[in-house]
């Protein structure tokens, strides 16, 4: 069952209430239409993924209007990292998305090494690409397994994910010592040397992985209901998503070829051979599809790093650790993220800690859009679009 | 990509009566700026987002920075002759000038439909205190709109023409702009009707204590 456009599957996607540009409330008053109701979901609810509210507006069953209201787990983590140093500041960015510390450190490292002129050794570079995908199959299991709670399943597929992921975290754990909040990079290279046993594991659960993912697959992705749940559902159309800022799975969802790992070319990438899968319909279950299509893409490049990792340090010998000070400047850092962009601008005077420092976190920024995917749906169909959006509370608030 | 300083011919080419200033950054990652003036802030950002060669679709990052006053001490070095007949004698003046601060807002802009950027856009407001409006750029990328709100929240910039300027992150009726380098957290998260202990230390740092009333009450 592949529809070719989204809008015939279910007629209703096409109602009069999907206005674009954020249009909203539209108040009508006949004898067909009631009064509206506001509804609070959140902050406390199951299907929020954390402290998050959604005030929606409904008009029978249909959603008008829907605003997201953020905050609730704001610490103003950019205020903590102006006032302590820089290497201080790499165990906070465990805890911006905690799904994801390891590609949360890359950035930061990154951001911090193009400010302060820091080269990385080959051998660094190559841990960092495996744990990040490593990461980005930890994250992208894990979403997928929340997205089905979404759906009602009932912690079935999260099991499975769970499953996968514990073992990516006792990996994660024997290598840095913690199972979620690593503080593994470091300005110029990494903390810890892999054993060659740790490597054999890793090399092994990973090419053990396609088979949890065909069984996976073989579960949810011809799942009627799944499929009845998520096509044409929360259709984010192309143009919107990138004036809208998306990125990471979603944008790619939407149609659009665009990966940092391929623009920017950081680290090794660019010795890497992988694809980049695209959807096509900007639907729902596209962006399912393609969080399920990348897990296969990162596998190709892990089996590729555990291949060609080079013996070497893992440390730059003339990095700075300590009375760290970059020269006055700024620099933005960005790396693809499991959910998307994540940024890193830090504006240096010199001084031991950052003048600035800002997190671009791709949560946040997809939020934008959240309204419009939602209008003309159901209070039920908000809560798998949000689902798909892959949002960690913990980056969204700072 | 064309270069930074090409870009800012072209726009002074097409808005002559802009001011464009090429801001450098020193540091090794040498990303240079641009400062624009907020008059003519919005349609240099749709040039820049529509023209061909450019085509800046994606508005990645939006900062907020602030500037704070600074009180610049310039020395001048005169020689005074000796009346004595010694050698000239180097005096030493030393003026105080105040340079007045700013707050500013800084975007990240790439192309996702040629894959270039990043271009990176300054804009600036008069002063820290009661001219602090800027244009918003939420119009030409949507991006910027919960970005720009957080801006105003925790900076306190105002940004014109934003559809939905409200508190983000903060709570409706906090007062302050908590990213500001000169803000106070307040000395108790929890209000106690008799401080005590570090919050009363705090508090009597922060508020000098009220003069002492003639013939009040003895301690």
């Amino acid at each position: 069952m592949t529809p070719s456009d989204p809008s015939t599957l279910n007629p209703q996607l096409s109602a009069p209430f999907a206005a674009p540009g954020g249009a909203t409330v539209r108040p009508v008053h006949d004898e067909f239409h009631g009064d509206l109701l506001e509804v609070s979901l959140g902050p406390q609810h199951p299907s929020t993924h954390g402290v998050f509210r959604m005030v929606a507006t409904l008009d029978g069953e249909r959603i008008v209007k829907l605003k997201p209201v953020f905050g609730y787990l704001h610490r103003n983590h950019e205020k903590l990292g102006e006032n302590t140093t820089y290497l201080a500041s790499m165990p906070y960015t465990d805890r911006l998305d905690y799904l994801c510390s390891m590609t949360n450190n890359w950035a930061y490292a990154l951001a911090v090494e193009k400010l302060a002129g820091q080269p990385v050794p080959d051998r660094a570079q190559y841990l960092r690409i495996i744990l990040a995908e490593l990461t980005r199959l930890v994250n992208h299991s894990c979403l997928v397994g929340f997205l089905f709670n979404d759906l009602g399943t009932s912690f079935t597929p999260l099991l499975y994910a769970f499953r996968e992921r514990e073992k990516i975290l006792d990996l994660f754990e024997a290598l840095s010592g913690s199972r979620m909040m690593h503080n593994y990079q470091r300005f110029g290279g990494c903390r810890v040397d892999p054993s060659p046993d740790w490597l054999a594991a890793a090399s092994k659960l990973v090419d053990n992985f396609p088979r949890f993912l065909d069984e996976f697959e073989e579960l949810l992705t011809g799942n009627e209901i799944m499929l009845a749940r998520t096509q044409g559902v929360g259709v984010l159309p192309r143009d919107l998503a990138i004036n809208a800022g998306i990125t990471g799975p979603m944008l790619r969802a939407s149609g659009v070829a665009y990966d940092i790992r391929k623009v920017d070319g950081y680290g090794f990438y660019p010795r890497f051979d992988f694809r980049i899968p695209l959807g096509e319909h900007g639907d729902t279950y596209d962006r399912y599809m393609m969080r399920i299509l990348e897990m296969r893409e990162s596998v190709k490049i892990l089996q590729q790093a555990f291949r060609e990792l080079p013996a070497g340090p893992i440390m730059d010998p003339k990095a700075k650790i300590r009375g760290f000070r970059p020269k006055p400047g700024e620099a933005y850092g960005r790396i693809e993220g499991p959910k998307g962009e994540i940024g890193f601008h830090l504006i240096s005077d010199g001084g031991p800690n950052p003048y600035r420092y800002r997190i671009r976190p791709p949560s946040f920024i997809n939020l934008t859009v959240l309204e419009d995917m939602c209008l003309g749906h159901t209070i039920a169909d908000a809560v798998v679009i949000l689902g798909s959006i892959d949002i960690v509370l913990g980056e969204v608030d700072r | 990509m064309e270069t930074l300083e090409e870009i800012r011919t072209r726009l002074l080419a097409r808005f002559p009566a802009a001011q464009v200033t090429l801001i450098t950054n020193p540091g090794p990652a040498a990303e240079h700026s641009l400062l624009l003036d907020p008059a003519h802030a919005r349609d240099i950002a749709l040039f820049l987002r529509d023209s061909p060669g450019l085509r800046f679709n994606y508005c990645s990052n939006v900062t907020g920075v602030d500037w704070p006053d600074k009180e610049v001490v310039e020395t001048t070095k005169t020689s005074v002759p000796d009346p004595a007949g010694g050698p000239d004698k180097i005096v030493e003046t030393k003026t105080k000038r105040l340079e007045p601060g700013y707050l500013e807002a800084v975007y990240h802009l790439y192309s996702m439909e040629l894959k270039h950027g990043p271009v990176i856009l300054r804009l600036r407001t008069a002063n820290r205190t009661d001219q602090v409006t800027l244009p918003s750029l939420t119009p030409v990328w949507r991006s910027c709109e919960f970005q720009e709100r957080e801006i105003f929240d925790l900076f306190g910039v105002v940004f014109n023409g934003h559809p939905d300027l409200r508190r983000i992150l903060m709570w409706d009726t906090f007062k302050d702009h908590p990213m500001r380098k000169d803000y106070v957290a307040p000395d108790d998260f929890e209000w106690e009707p008799t401080p005590h202990g570090d919050v009363l230390a705090k508090a009597q740092k922060h508020y000098p204590a009220p003069a002492a009333p003639s013939g009040g009450p003895a301690a």
